[in-house]
């Protein structure tokens, strides 16, 4: 076949630094390895800070790694639904008042309604179970519903949510007036981490090894793919330097995670619940990942699958490019809003699970400015505010990057105020940052 | 509204017709009882100045817009066609002028927009898109290799292809053609006329838009214009003038040897 020889010439540059060959032939978006480098950088100085200034640096330690991986979690699930609606050309400025009133009305029916009225009794393993359908369901539909007024209503999607934003804040203290309840079902609250919310030592392992396994399987299914029809490929040495370095980042997370030991508190309880002797020195428990972030990479590799893989997803950004064409070719973009507002709103749901279950309440305040905190994830992630370009990974990392300095200015001792003032400052910058840089690659 | 409309193919049944369309956009008569058909192999142009008409008519055809009077016969059934799924699902493709790509996706993305090619597992099988779009587009354009850039890095010509290689990738059986040389260089216009002769060949019916008559007349089998939302008449471009033409087009004067319309004065 003349087709496929002709294929298989790569264009090749006349002039090609060294770094520009390495990422073309990896396939890496310098965009994602300034992320890295950004991240990497704040962690690094905030560590250094810390050993200067209050004579410890205690960014870079197992805690604060694990503590800031939990943190993330809630921001990075609604980040990744934030990209698709911002890909969409639309905004979702009600996701931390949905998050309020979801979880509300999940924690009220978990705490009064299903021990009490259906019976099941304190701690019922059913409650948290029902508890979550119940967020899921609510979140979903609050979603959808604002989808239908932004799709078939025609309203713009920054009235109806900021519309929103007010109306679920609203509604979020009615369902108990404004009491919090508190405490939630305790198996519930394993969902928001916590020494008994995290997976242990062993399971970390496994985890991190099933996750390894799968990245080396799917770059050798994308590959075998492209040999089918005889495309261009990757180097071999770049398929293993991917390989390696997100071995590498799995196996550093549960090193990192399993290192963090359980307060010497818990520990004893434990051991006293368990018939176990704590020998000389203390018994050291790992946490190991806790739920939360579990859950959160769980809905990163789905989201991703998403995004890329499905015919939703390929309409989405196909939306996004250019929604006059998207209709021309067929594609019921009415429809698609109302999904894309609707998955939103799962993942809002799946947040407010996390949210309520790690402050083991549920307060009418929960949530609240997290819609700032989801869109500038999405934003510093590289999602474009034009429409038509975002990824899952980069929201995640924005959002891993935006708690990195918060957690870091608050082990510092920064005030309040003054965190503020930085996380805005950064978001500016970042955006501009970013700006330039697509300006540059064009 | 009599049939076969100053065809050359008596008796035959066109492939489509349009009988009596009108649309009106606020008060305004954008198409006004115009008629219109096409046979088997035949490349008929639609001509009128800008706001004549003729791509609204056409776009009643591709779906996009509905109708508020007429009829559509496909091989002589009457059809509905409410949305682009619809008219697809006739074999009508059509290639817009603004070429209705997705910018930020590649060309094999847009080609299959709407119609992904998916894997037995339901995903998209974005390996099989990629084989199908080198083999259509290595016929359109042999020199593209940027299979993997997103199309708004491509060039005018190269997009123009790849719009192009979407409406013949699914064997239409008829094409419209909205001013397709518009954003293209005299080497490549002349591709996009060798295309029109090839897919004339296979039977394809075209209906080619254009309000610049030098693109169209040696294409076309027949033309159609249209003024102020009505058609002026129809000829056989062996019955007529170029200038006859510009005639019909600029001033609504319908020549001896062509075929009056409602639109036409005099």
């Amino acid at each position: 076949m003349t087709q496929t020889q002709t294929a298989i010439t790569h264009p090749t540059q006349d002039r090609e630094g060294p770094v520009s060959a390495f990422l073309r032939a990896t396939e890496i978006d310098a965009r994602m390895l300034g992320m890295f480098g950004a991240l990497i950088l704040i962690w690094v100085g905030f560590h250094v800070y810390g050993m200067i200034f209050n004579g410890n640096g205690a960014f870079l330690t197992y805690r604060n790694l694990w503590n800031l991986s939990v943190q993330t979690a809630s921001i990075a699930v609604m980040a990744t639904g934030m990209v698709l609606i911002i890909v969409t050309r639309h905004i979702d400025l009600s996701v931390g008042s949905v998050l309020g009133v979801t979880a509300m009305i999940t924690g009220a029916a978990q705490v009064w309604i299903f021990p009490k009225v259906l019976g099941l009794g304190l701690g019922h393993p059913l409650i948290w179970i029902l508890a979550v359908l119940v967020a899921l369901v609510v979140a979903t539909a609050i979603g959808a519903f604002q989808g239908m007024l932004v799709a078939y209503l025609e309203i713009p999607s920054f009235i109806v949510t900021l519309g929103g934003m007010l109306v679920w804040r609203g509604a979020a203290w009615w369902v108990t007036r404004g009491e919090t309840i508190s405490p939630v079902d305790p198996n519930f609250a394993l969902i928001g981490g916590g020494p008994y919310g995290s997976i242990g030592v062993t399971a970390s392992w496994i985890v991190a090894i099933v996750v390894c396994v799968l990245i080396v399987l799917s770059l050798f299914s994308s590959r075998k793919q492209r040999k089918r029809f005889g495309f261009p490929r990757r180097p071999v040495w770049a398929e293993v330097f991917i390989g390696v370095v997100g071995s590498v980042l799995v196996l550093g997370a549960a090193y990192v995670a399993n290192n963090y030991p359980w307060p010497v508190g818990i520990v004893k309880q434990y051991a006293a619940a368990h018939n176990i002797t704590i020998p000389e020195g203390g018994l050291f428990v790992g946490h190991g990942f806790a739920i939360p972030v579990l859950v959160a990479g769980a809905v990163l590799i789905v989201m991703t699958f998403i995004a890329n893989r499905t015919r939703f997803g390929r309409y989405v950004f196909a939306i996004g490019g250019n929604p006059e064409a998207a209709e021309l070719a067929g594609i019921n973009t009415k429809r698609m809003t109302v999904m894309v507002f609707a998955l939103m709103g799962t993942l809002v749901g799946i947040s407010a699970i996390i949210a309520s279950a790690r402050l083991n309440s549920a307060t009418a305040d929960l949530g609240k400015i997290d819609e700032l905190y989801v869109i500038a994830a999405a934003v510093i992630g590289g999602t474009s505010l034009a429409g038509g370009s975002g990824t899952i990974w980069g929201a995640v990392l924005g959002a891993l990057v935006m708690q990195s300095l918060q957690s870091g200015m608050v082990l510092i001792g920064f005030e309040a105020a003054m965190q503020q003032m930085v996380v805005g400052g950064v978001l500016v910058v970042a955006v501009w940052l970013d700006t330039v840089y697509r300006r540059r690659i064009k | 509204m009599n049939a076969n409309i100053g065809n050359p193919h008596n008796g035959a049944t066109p492939l489509v017709e349009m009988r009596d369309i009108s649309i009106a956009f606020g008060g305004i008569r954008a198409v006004d009882h115009a008629s219109v058909d096409l046979f088997p192999g035949e490349v008929v142009g639609l001509l009128g100045h800008n706001g004549a008409g003729k791509s609204t008519l056409i776009k009643i055809l591709s779906g996009a817009y509905p109708r508020d009077g007429g009829q559509i016969l496909i091989n002589g059934e009457e059809v509905q066609i409410g949305n682009p799924r619809d008219a697809k699902a006739y074999g009508i493709e059509t290639i817009y002028q603004t070429l209705a790509l997705a910018d930020n996706v590649d060309a094999a993305a847009n080609l299959f927009l709407g119609r992904e090619l998916l894997t037995t597992w339901g995903t998209l099988d974005d390996a099989a898109m990629e084989a199908e779009a080198r083999k259509v587009m290595g016929r359109l354009n042999p020199n593209f290799r940027r299979f993997k850039e997103p199309v708004k890095a491509l060039s005018g010509g190269q997009r123009q292809s790849v719009a192009i290689a979407r409406a013949i990738l699914f064997n239409a059986r008829i094409l419209i053609m909205d001013e397709p040389t518009a954003a293209l260089g005299p080497h490549e216009t002349a591709q996009v006329g060798e295309l029109i002769k090839e897919l004339k060949k296979d039977g394809i019916g075209i209906f080619l838009i254009s309000h610049d008559i030098h693109d169209v007349f040696d294409l076309a089998d027949r033309v159609a214009v249209m003024k102020n939302g009505q058609v002026v008449g129809y000829a056989k471009t062996t019955d007529v003038t170029k200038d006859e033409v510009l005639g019909m087009i600029i001033l609504g004067k319908c020549p001896p040897n062509a075929i009056r319309g409602p639109g036409a004065i005099d």
